[in-house]
């Protein structure tokens, strides 16, 4: 009850706060529309952070392929939408315009995420079998692999890019997704499930030997995080009303991680944090102009320096408001033999 | 009907053998000692029962079905559980998560229930944090449950790595070196647990250990190798006494 509450709420506020910033209590009251396109690539920007960080940071699978299961997202449900978007409406005529809007986004996700979640299975099963820089190398390869075939396929205009898409997402439909990607992934990492991703990462032999079916657990993970990428991609599409395949190349991949290393692997307000700082950052050093990337990698740089864990290593935020209790003192440990 | 049973295997690594032609019969609530000097195949044979290797040749039956090329976890579940020589704990999780994470292959929630919070996954997560509370309690680390196992004290990581894979409500438990590392105080405690988990909780157990009085104090039955090769088996006495052990531990005269 007290959740469903929550739920309410966060819809009610995210609602209120659209109508606002879109100008409807007044222009005054309005964000300029520049701020408030940056606001929303940030949304979509944590449900790629926050599900990555699913594999990566707490599973500890080194994945550099999410911009492909991204972009499968993005055109999947971008082609329901064009292909399909009319006669969904004339279906559903009697709800109102944004009902209409809403249902259709929704429609055009579900396909989008499960086509996501269908490709990560096939990538998952045989590249899981790989450690460390071998499964970095190959998920990269497949993440290229997808966007090459996106490329090529001319029903989705191929490299003249994808237009036309309707505008069905904004700022609420973003950051109710952001909300639930929070919400599925603490829930996920917080259940006797999470514990086998968590022990996996710490020691996979000893997880297996615990009675740990790993590769089922890494596998799950892999595609529930490929699916969310896909909602992050369908949401990018309806968005900005146009894909390219050159939006998902692998260094949009190594944006992601970016985002996740600076906000602390294995952290979920870290990620949330690393993708507002990632772009915060790069906007916000536009002033720069053609030394901006330059100063963006300086700054990077420093925070590998200072908090080499990321931002909030392992932890997350709420951990550092409450006091820590003081460790009890513990004699050192001997050495073996 | 044996527990274990394992007959003829022989494992091979290119041209060295590291266990040959061994069989053993353990039968349950059993105490078993395997020993041996440096490099007589004894974590090798606990590799080869958990199926982090596979045999070379010869078989090898729990509860009566073949286990042989079977994934380390199926063999978990089938009621075989482990420590490791050099602890291999889960070193950023508490010391509960570390007992919780070996509970989770007797467990039935699955993961829509974790993510729509059904009162199936509550109930069991209650029931699998007080069991995993009990077990800390026997093994003196209730206090420490919150502690990153990273942090626990040499010894106490010790008896973590028994109390989960106790966790995972084996019928088997293989201990490799448990009393490594340890002072004579801490080791003789450490037996007295050994035999008291094995009293109270019936399962049998197949101990490798350097540490004499450990094994000679506890086990029923002794095994002893060599490069390999079985040279004795019989009660702790006889094996004290057996020339050929002599010989292999302290070289031949």
């Amino acid at each position: 009850m007290k959740g469903f509450l929550a739920a309410v709420g966060v819809v009610a506020a995210l609602f209120v706060a659209n109508a606002l910033f879109t100008g409807a209590f007044g222009a005054s009251l309005a964000m300029s529309p520049y701020v408030l396109q940056v606001i929303c690539l940030a949304g979509i920007n944590i449900i790629l952070a926050v599900s990555l960080n699913l594999i990566n940071g707490f599973t500890g699978q080194f994945s550099i392929g999410h911009a492909g299961f991204m972009a499968i997202g993005a055109y999947a449900s971008a082609f329901v939408t064009v292909t399909l978007g009319d006669r969904l409406r004339s279906i559903l005529s009697f709800l109102p315009r944004a009902g209409q809007d809403g249902a259709i986004l929704l429609a055009a996700l579900a396909v989008g995420a499960l086509l996501a979640a269908v490709a990560g299975f096939f990538v998952g099963v045989p590249s899981l079998r790989l450690r460390g820089d071998y499964l970095a190398i190959v998920t990269l390869g497949f993440g290229e692999i997808i966007r090459v075939f996106i490329l090529n396929i001319d029903a989705v205009g191929g490299a003249r890019g994808y237009s036309g898409i309707p505008k069905l997402a904004n700022f609420f439909w973003i950051y109710l997704f952001a909300a639930l990607t929070i919400v599925v992934v603490y829930r996920i990492v917080h259940s006797s499930f999470g514990r086998t991703l968590i022990a996996i990462r710490e020691d996979e032999i000893a997880a297996e030997a615990m009675g740990v079916d790993t590769t089922r657990s890494k596998v799950i993970s892999f595609v529930v995080s490929s699916a969310m990428a896909g909602i992050g991609g369908g949401l990018f599409g309806h968005y900005l009303m146009y894909l390219h395949t050159n939006s998902f190349t692998f260094i949009k991949s190594i944006e992601i991680i970016i985002m996740i290393v600076i906000g602390g692997l294995g952290s979920i307000t870290g990620s949330v944090l690393g993708a507002v700082l990632y772009i915060a950052l790069t906007e916000g050093l536009r002033e720069f102009s053609q030394y901006r990337m330059v100063v963006f990698s300086f700054l990077l740089i420093v925070i590998m320096i200072v908090r080499p864990q990321g931002i909030l290593g392992h932890r997350e935020f709420a951990s550092f408001l409450t006091r820590r209790r003081r460790a009890p003192a513990v004699p050192p440990a001997p050495l073996e033999n | 009907m044996a527990l274990l049973e394992l007959s003829g295997v022989t494992m091979r690594f290119g041209g060295l053998v590291a266990v040959n032609d061994l069989s053993l019969a353990l039968e349950p609530g059993q105490l078993y000692g395997l020993i041996g000097p440096n490099g007589a195949g004894k974590t090798t044979v606990f590799n080869v029962i958990t199926g982090v290797y596979t045999p070379t040749s010869g078989t090898i039956r729990f509860d009566g079905s073949g286990i042989v090329g079977e994934r380390t976890g199926r063999i978990t579940r089938r009621g075989i559980a482990r420590t490791f020589q050099n602890s291999r704990l889960f070193g950023d999780m508490t010391v509960l998560d570390n007992v919780k994470v070996a509970f989770h292959c007797r467990q039935q929630a699955d993961l829509p229930a974790a993510v729509f919070r059904a009162p199936k996954h509550s109930s069991e997560e209650a029931r699998v944090d007080r069991e995993s509370r009990d077990l800390l309690k026997i093994f003196h680390l209730e206090a420490a449950a919150g502690e990153r196992a990273r942090s626990l004290p040499y010894g106490s990581q010790r008896r973590l790595e028994i109390a989960r894979a106790m966790a995972t409500s084996p019928r088997l438990l293989l201990l490799d070196e448990p009393a490594a590392g340890m002072n004579p105080h801490e080791a003789r405690e450490l037996m007295d647990l050994i035999r008291w988990v094995r009293d109270h909780f019936g399962m049998a157990i197949l101990l490798v250990e350097h540490n004499m009085k450990v094994v000679m104090g506890i086990c029923e039955t002794v095994h002893a190798l060599d490069y390999g090769s079985t040279i004795a088996v019989g009660k702790p006495v006889e094996i004290q006494s057996n020339p050929k052990v002599i010989e292999a531990y302290l070289g031949g005269a």
